[in-house]
C-alpha cells in the first residue's frame, strides 16, 4: 500500500512515519525538510498549496492520503493559519479526486465540540461542533472538519475518514502535552472535570485502522479511561497551583499578549468543563482498541519531558 | 488516611463504611467512574447524612427487599422546597439497600459552572441532567432517581400538599428505550418540613431563585426559620413496573404509561398518609 502523508515533517508526522514505514510505502510531502528520515521514506519538499505539488500526486499511484498538513500554531496570524489549513485541505481533496486516490484520512480533534457546561459526559459524532463559540482559533479546524463532511457528499467514490481524537499526549507539542509537562501546573480552583487522553502512538494506530478498505465516515477516538483532571496532574508528580477561575482567563490573556505563555486564554475552559467523546462506532467498525493505558501514556509523557529538559 | 477522616468515620456505624467500601471496590483501581463519582467522597459527610437519616428525620423505609439489581429508574414524588427527599432516598438505598446502591440523580445545567459545587456533586454521583447521560448511566447498569414533577412538585405551597403535579414524560421514553424497570417511590413527611404558605414569586425572580417560600417560621424567625422541621420521613418503594412500546410514540400514548406510574405513587402516598399516626413521630 502506497500512502502519501502531508505534513510529515511535523512531530506527529515523523512519529507516524517511524511507526509505519516498514509496513507501508510512505511518501512524505512537506515544505520543511526532514533529513534524518528513515531511508525507505520518500520525501518531497514542496508547499502543499503550490501547483508543483500536484506532480507528486499525478505520478504517485497512491492508495491513500493521510492529511496531517494542518497548522496548530496559535501564534501564527489567523490569515496565514486559514489559508494554510483550508486552502491546503481543499487542494489535497482536489488531488484525490483528479488522480483517483481511493482514500483520504483527515485528522480533526475532539476539541471541535468544545468544552461546555451543557455537554453530555460522552459526545457522539453527531453532536454540534461548538468549539468555536469561545475559542475562535479552533474555527479553522472546525472548517476543515466541515470541508471533509461536505466532501463525503460531493465525492462518494473517495473513502473519506475524519478522525476526532481526544487530547493527544506524548512528545508532540500541543496544549495538553505542554500543560502536563509544566513543573507547576495551574488549575482552576474548585473545578475538576473528567478528562480523556490518548497516547500519540494510539492515534497512529487509529489512522492505520482507518486505512482498512471500506471504512468511511466521522469517528471519535478516545484513548484511556476517563479520569479527573486532578488525577492526571497527580500522575505527573507536578505541584498543583489553584487559581480562581474568574482571574485565570484575564491573567492568561495578559500573559499571552506579553508572549509569556503559549496557552491561549479561552483554552482554560478545558480545565473547567467536560469535553469527552464516545468512540464506540470507531471501535466497532474497525476493531481499534488503544494499546496504551493511562500509566503507560503518562510514563511516555514523563519521558518526553525529560528529553526536553536535556 | 488522615486523622479527621478517621474521626469522622467513628461517628457512623461500621456497616455504613463497609457499604461505601463495597461501592468503591466495584470501581477497581480507577479513582472515579466515568462521571467522576467516587464513593470514598461520601465518607466525610456520612456522619451528617447518617444523623439526618436516623435521628433528625428518623426515616422509615419499606419495600427495599426484592428491588431489581442493575439498571433501574426510581420515580418519586417531590416535595419540601429543598431536595432533602432525594438525599433521604439515596441514604435509604445506601444504608439499607441489599446490596447497597449509589443512586444517581440529575443536576441542573448551571451546576457545572459553579466552582467546588460542581466537583462536590460529581464526586457524590450527581450527573448533569441530559437524556444522553441518563442513557449512558442506565446502559452501564446504574440506578437513577428521577422526580418527574421537577420544580412544580418541590416548590408547591402547603395547600397542595400530597397532590401530585403534572409528570414529565422523559423518564418513560428512557425506560422504553433502554428496557429499564421503573420502581415507584412515595415519600411521606417531606411536605411538612417547610410548609410553604406563599411563594413570593417577584422576590424569587429578583433573586434568580426557582421559588421564595414563606413558611410559618421563615422569615419570621430569621435564619433559625431556615431549619427544616424535624418531621418523620416515611419512604415506600413499590413493586417494579415494566413497560413495553415505542419510545418515540406520541405524547398521549406515552402519557397513558406515565399515568400508570403516577397512579402507583399516588396510591402509595394515600396509603402512607392514612397509616401515619403523626407528622412528627
Amino acid at each position: 500500500m502506497r500512502i502519501a502523508v502531508t505534513g510529515m515533517t511535523g512531530r506527529f508526522g515523523r512519529l507516524l512515519a517511524q511507526a509505519l514505514h516498514r509496513k507501508y510505502a510512505l511518501v512524505g510531502i512537506d515544505r520543511r525538510a526532514w533529513t534524518t528520515r528513515p531511508v525507505d521514506v520518500e520525501m518531497h519538499q514542496v508547499d502543499i498549496r503550490r501547483q508543483r505539488c500536484e506532480d507528486v500526486f499525478r505520478g504517485g499511484g497512491f492508495d491513500a492520503v493521510v492529511h496531517l498538513n494542518v497548522m496548530h500554531d496559535p501564534r501564527a496570524s489567523s490569515e496565514e493559519h486559514h489559508t494554510f489549513n483550508i486552502r491546503g485541505t481543499t487542494r489535497v481533496m482536489d488531488y484525490c479526486v483528479r488522480h483517483r486516490i481511493p482514500k483520504l484520512v483527515l485528522l480533526s480533534s475532539a476539541n471541535v465540540y468544545g468544552p461546555r457546561p451543557e455537554n453530555p459526559q460522552f459526545l457522539t459524532e453527531d453532536a454540534p461542533l461548538m468549539g468555536g463559540t469561545r475559542f475562535s482559533e479552533i474555527r479553522d479546524l472546525i472548517a476543515l472538519d466541515m470541508c471533509g463532511q461536505s466532501f463525503f457528499w460531493k465525492h462518494p467514490d473517495v473513502e473519506t475518514i475524519i478522525l476526532r481524537p481526544v487530547h493527544i499526549l506524548g512528545a508532540v507539542k500541543n496544549a495538553p502535552s505542554n500543560y502536563l509537562r509544566l513543573e507547576k501546573i495551574p488549575r482552576l480552583a474548585g473545578f475538576d472535570p473528567m478528562i480523556q487522553v490518548v497516547h500519540e502512538l494510539d492515534v497512529v494506530r487509529a489512522i492505520e485502522a482507518a486505512l482498512l478498505p471500506g471504512v468511511r465516515g466521522v469517528f471519535n477516538v478516545a484513548g484511556c479511561e476517563p479520569v479527573p483532571l486532578s488525577d492526571l496532574i497527580r500522575r505527573t508528580g507536578a505541584e498543583i497551583i489553584d487559581f480562581p477561575h474568574f482571574l485565570a482567563e484575564p491573567v492568561l490573556e495578559q500573559l499571552w499578549r506579553m508572549r509569556l505563555t503559549s496557552f491561549p486564554a479561552p483554552e482554560v475552559d478545558h480545565l473547567r468543563y467536560v469535553c469527552m467523546v464516545d468512540d464506540a462506532p470507531f471501535r466497532e467498525r474497525t476493531g481499534y482498541a488503544p494499546a496504551h493505558d493511562l500509566d503507560r501514556t503518562m510514563a511516555h509523557l514523563a519521558l518526553s519531558r525529560l528529553a526536553e529538559l536535556r | 488516611m488522615d486523622a479527621a477522616r478517621l474521626n469522622a468515620e467513628r461517628r457512623v456505624p461500621d456497616s455504613v463504611i463497609d457499604r461505601i467500601d463495597r461501592l468503591k471496590a466495584e470501581l477497581g483501581d480507577r479513582p472515579t467512574d466515568d462521571f467522576g463519582f467516587d464513593p470514598e467522597s461520601i465518607k466525610p459527610i456520612a456522619p451528617a447524612l447518617h444523623w439526618l437519616y436516623r435521628h433528625y428525620f428518623r426515616v422509615e423505609a419499606s419495600g427495599l427487599q426484592g428491588l431489581p439489581t442493575g439498571r433501574v429508574l426510581f420515580i418519586s414524588n417531590h416535595s419540601g422546597q429543598i431536595p432533602l427527599d432525594g438525599m433521604m432516598i439515596g441514604c435509604a438505598l445506601l444504608f439499607e439497600g441489599a446490596p447497597p446502591r449509589a443512586v444517581r440523580s440529575m443536576v441542573e445545567r448551571w451546576v457545572p459552572t459553579l466552582p467546588f459545587v460542581s466537583t462536590f456533586f460529581a464526586r457524590l454521583g450527581q450527573v448533569l441532567g441530559t437524556p444522553e447521560n441518563c442513557r449512558t448511566l442506565l446502559e452501564q447498569g446504574h440506578p437513577i432517581l428521577v422526580f418527574p414533577e421537577g420544580v412544580r412538585g418541590i416548590n408547591k405551597t402547603y395547600d397542595k400538599a400530597y397532590e401530585l403535579q403534572a409528570f414529565g414524560h422523559g423518564f418513560m421514553r428512557l425506560a422504553l428505550e433502554t428496557r429499564t424497570p421503573i420502581v415507584p417511590v412515595a415519600v411521606v413527611g417531606a411536605e411538612e418540613q417547610y410548609p410553604a404558605l406563599w411563594n413570593a414569586r417577584p422576590l424569587a425572580r429578583a433573586l434568580g431563585l426557582p421559588a421564595a417560600p414563606v413558611t410559618p417560621l421563615f422569615p419570621l424567625l430569621g435564619p433559625l426559620g431556615l431549619l427544616p422541621l424535624p418531621v418523620k420521613y416515611r419512604i415506600r418503594f413499590g413493586e417494579p413496573l415494566w413497560f413495553d412500546g415505542d419510545p418515540h410514540d406520541d405524547e398521549a400514548r406515552l402519557g397513558d404509561k406515565v399515568s400508570v406510574v403516577r397512579d402507583a405513587i399516588d396510591a402509595m402516598l394515600q396509603e402512607g398518609l392514612e397509616n401515619r399516626g403523626h407528622v412528627f413521630w
